[in-house]
């Protein structure tokens, strides 16, 4: 196994939300402005970097049977020193992602990579599968917040992309925004599937 | 008494419909898109899920308020009344203690149903498991104690906020099961057609954000 390979799976063949489907809950949550959805994605990728880190380290002398309390324990232990690291220096963000920092326990993201990879491989690769899934994690929220800041709000990242004639649909900043923008992209990516698949069939015939 | 009973009224009210947990607040999504492909195993799901908020929130609002906070009240204070000077401040261990709370305390139920009664357990066995990493549950206990609810509020808003999750998720599957016989593009099938229909539903939900209850 190569560090390419693990980078590549990561951010776009195995990418946590669009291929997996892990972690839906807080992408479509926090994905309402690209500014809440690069914060998110950065506590997500020290959560995740950190747990498989010393998942990895520790994973000789953990008990089979007994692991996932002592995963959970660990990601709830970094998970709160994310939340108590953004309140004190970015209260604003803190503020406005409020209950989804604590739900980071809860993403299946990272209790799944602790137990499909980190739980299996050395440090150096439980590391770079972290940073690499938290980075597939931010570009999926970041890609769909850019959607839904765009057309719900008017802006890219806090700054007004068109004129003040511009009058933002507001739906999709709502809840409802979410669900059909990820309904989209997914759809989207099953289209490219089903194409390419089309295109191979007769070259192998 | 009578003021009691109006806010309970009112944090049921907002519970089930204007927050409801997956249409309005988007938490508990892996269940809600996974469990509603039938009827009856929505309705398995849904009611294991309200159990478990209802005990949840009672479990761990107490655990809150008399282990953790620091007042005269809290317990390890009083017991080790002539070692430790002050109450000591757990707050900040909320994420980790409420978790392994969780997980302990669904275990446990599993086993008490497995015990107590084996239709039950047979009925619900499979989704007990799957509860533990539903954020629904640490969301409702998370969320009792942000809103200084008191005790039976706490319950209340646990038992009603998996009434709502339950409903949507019935809604849902209904939905699905009709949805089966629908000629749809191929690209659509499958998750990003329910993503669509969860959208309509919270579209829908929208119409409760305009109640205002005095």
């Amino acid at each position: 196994m190569k560090i390419k390979e693990v980078i590549s799976k990561g951010i776009w063949t195995e990418n946590p939300v669009f291929r997996l489907m892990l972690g839906i809950c807080p992408t479509l949550a926090t994905s309402t402005s690209v500014q809440n959805a690069i914060g998110m994605g950065i506590a997500v990728i020290f959560v995740l970097t950190f747990s498989n880190l010393l998942i990895s380290l520790i994973r000789s002398i953990v008990p089979d049977k007994i692991r996932i309390p002592i995963f959970i324990s660990i990601i709830a232990t970094f998970v709160t020193i994310v939340d108590l690291i953004m309140a004190a220096y970015v209260p604003d963000l803190h503020k406005s992602l409020g209950l989804f920092i604590p739900l980071i326990v809860v993403n299946c993201i990272i209790l799944g990579r602790a137990e499909a990879f980190a739980y299996k491989n050395t440090i150096l690769f439980s590391v770079i599968d972290g940073i690499a899934m938290g980075i597939g994690f931010t570009v999926a929220l970041s890609l769909i917040a850019t959607f839904r800041e765009i057309l719900g709000n008017g802006t890219w990242l806090g700054n007004p992309l068109f004129g003040s004639s511009f009058e933002p649909a507001l739906l999709m900043i709502l809840p409802s925004g979410a669900f059909f923008t990820i309904a989209f992209i997914i759809a989207f990516l099953n289209d490219l599937d089903q194409r390419r698949k089309r295109h191979d069939k007769p070259a192998v015939q | 008494m009578q003021m009691d009973i109006q806010s309970l009224l009112i944090i049921s009210i907002s519970a089930v419909f204007i927050s409801n947990f997956v249409l309005s607040r988007i938490l508990g999504l892996c269940p809600f898109i996974g469990v509603s492909k039938q009827l009856d195993s929505a309705l398995g799901m849904g009611i294991a899920v309200i159990f478990v908020m209802g005990v949840a929130s009672a479990v761990t609002w107490v655990i809150y308020q008399y282990l953790m906070l620091p007042s005269d009240q809290n317990l390890i204070y009083l017991l080790l009344k002539g070692h430790i000077q002050n109450p000591p401040n757990l707050v900040y261990l909320r994420t980790l203690v409420f978790i392994l709370v969780i997980a302990a305390l669904v275990q446990f139920v599993e086993m008490v149903i497995q015990k107590t009664s084996p239709g039950l357990y047979r009925a619900l066995g499979i989704y007990l498991p799957l509860i533990t990493t539903n954020c629904t549950v640490l969301g409702v206990s998370i969320l009792n104690i942000d809103s200084n609810y008191n005790f039976i509020e706490s319950v209340v808003n646990g038992l009603m906020s998996g009434i709502g999750f339950t409903l949507a998720l019935i809604l849902m599957s209904g939905i699905r099961e009709k949805l089966e016989l629908a000629n749809l593009p191929k690209a659509m099938r499958g998750t990003p057609i329910a993503f669509i229909l969860a959208g309509l539903m919270a579209l829908a939900f929208l119409g409760f954000s305009g109640l205002t209850i005095r």
